[in-house]
């Protein structure tokens, strides 16, 4: 049955090319045949994979965990940031202009080394697990900052004046006027950079910290089934990626529809 | 162990010509493609548009190394004899081809649909009115876009390095190893991609800020 299956596509190419076309088509037909061949003749194993699947589900919890611990600390550092370079004095708005530059324009990747590798030399010595999460908070701090500064500058000036107005202090417009409704804006902008931050979170498996491709790396070594293993934890990947932006739009609900509509 | 000299330095900065042979590589086919997407994801089959869609979800969500490794190690079931360096040009050519995709598709979809209306009253056809009437008003909201995420493809190349395209993160890990200097090594190579990188991210941020005064409808400072 099979063999008849297998005969059958080329037997109409025969067919329909007739003898007429040219040899180039001809030609990438056959290449694109033979490809087709070995890709039905080699056995996926997914069972290998799918038998050590608990190592990568805990993988995955830990990637989770990893990024969920960037965020907070990320967005501590983005909201400091964001309110130095808005009411802080001019060289602490300089020094955060070249923290966000200097991040935003290297790979993270680079980050990761110099954190892992580089800060040692100079005394301070990080486990796998600490330098991915210093690297990774570092990283989203930057990008959050540019994004909050965005959404502080689309507050309303008239909204600041009126608070200059009753007599606030700095502090208390930006915590009472401008911080909700910037927050409100950018938060489409900050989800999807929680995602790409997710995604990012691949490449600290270079200093094997505990996460889902680290797990991967493992279990490659320890089947050899590669490419079945690493195809099973993209998929896992786009799960979580889509369970994350449909958690972001949850809590954009929570946080913000749901006071709008009760008022 | 060796000094951390002239020849290593020089070692790390003629890599840098590999990032930006990848880079170059991944935006022309990568480009290209996602020329094809974006069209693919506004014309209107449905079929069409739903395979566009799923491409485009496939490679924005899930992280470039996996689809390094699933390159690397799906092509070698083919039967191709990958070395990284092909591996890594599908992969960031399929990854430049659905992010440029995403992008230039707003940008056609952001083009109000009375100039689709107009074209059709002129009797244009479809393909002529994407030609000559969307995609001219579509190029100016996509350069800046286009160029920011430029600086993300020339990072997303450090990537590369994991397996073992000797490109300026991989050359700054080898030289790392011989010189036992990770500290100075490691600022040259993140000096080489600011350099490299910032401006492009400076362009693209003032193409931003001038091209949107033609195309803002309303100051959003005006409470």
């Amino acid at each position: 049955m099979s063999h008849f299956a297998h005969a059958a596509p080329s037997e109409r190419v025969r067919e329909s090319t007739h003898g007429r076309t040219p040899p180039t088509v001809r030609g990438s037909i056959r290449v694109g045949w033979a490809a087709y061949r070995r890709v039905i003749s080699y056995t996926f194993q997914f069972g290998a994979v799918f038998a050590a699947f608990d190592t990568l589900l805990l993988g995955a919890w830990l990637t989770v965990r990893l990024t969920a611990m960037s965020v907070l600390v990320g967005l501590a550092i983005a909201v400091v940031c964001a309110y130095a370079r808005m009411n802080g004095p001019r060289w602490a708005g300089f020094v955060v202009r070249c923290y966000v530059e200097l991040i935003r324009n290297t790979p993270l990747l680079v980050q990761l080394f110099f954190v892992f590798f580089a800060l040692p030399l100079v005394g301070v010595r990080f486990t796998p697990d600490e330098a991915a999460l210093l690297t990774m908070a570092t990283n989203l701090g930057a990008y959050a900052s540019e994004i909050l500064r965005a959404g502080v500058e689309a507050v309303p000036r008239s909204q600041i004046e009126a608070g200059e107005a009753l007599g606030l202090r700095p502090v208390q417009i930006f915590r009472f006027i401008i911080f909700r409704p910037a927050l409100q804006t950018v938060f489409p902008a900050l989800a999807s950079q929680f995602v790409l931050l997710l995604l990012g979170s691949a490449v600290v498996s270079a200093v094997s910290a505990e996460e889902l491709t680290s797990a991967a790396n493992v279990l490659q070594s320890r089947t050899f089934r590669a490419f079945e293993v690493y195809a099973v934890v993209l998929v896992m990947y786009l799960v979580m990626a889509t369970l994350f932006r449909l958690a972001f739009r949850i809590a954009y609900q929570a946080l913000f529809e749901r006071g709008r509509s009760a008022r | 162990m060796r000094p951390f000299g002239q020849t290593e330095l020089f070692f790390i900065i003629a890599a840098l010509r590999w990032t930006v042979a990848l880079s170059v590589g991944a935006l022309v086919i990568g480009g290209i493609a996602g020329m094809l997407v974006a069209v693919a994801r506004v014309q209107p089959g449905r079929l069409l548009r739903w395979v566009t869609i799923g491409f485009i979800e496939l490679f924005q969500d899930t992280p470039l190394l996996l689809q390094l490794f699933v390159a690397f190690f799906g092509l070698g079931i083919i039967g191709i004899n990958v070395d990284a360096w092909t591996a890594a040009m599908i992969a960031l050519s399929l990854h430049t081809a659905a992010f440029l995709g995403e992008i230039w598709r707003g940008s056609l979809e952001a083009i109000p649909g009375t100039q689709w209306e107009a074209a059709r009253a002129l009797s244009l056809s479809w393909m002529q009115t994407l030609r000559l009437v969307i995609m001219p008003q579509a190029v100016r909201i996509s350069v800046a876009p286009t160029v920011g995420f430029l600086v993300q493809l020339i990072k997303g190349t450090s990537v590369t390095a994991l397996i073992g395209y000797l490109e300026v993160t991989r050359a700054g890990q080898l030289v790392s190893n011989v010189t036992l200097q990770p500290f100075a090594v490691y600022s040259v190579v993140a000096g080489l991609y600011v350099l490299l990188c910032w401006p492009l991210s400076f362009a693209s941020q003032r193409l931003e800020a001038r091209l949107a005064v033609s195309t803002r409808r309303t100051d959003p400072r005006a409470a």
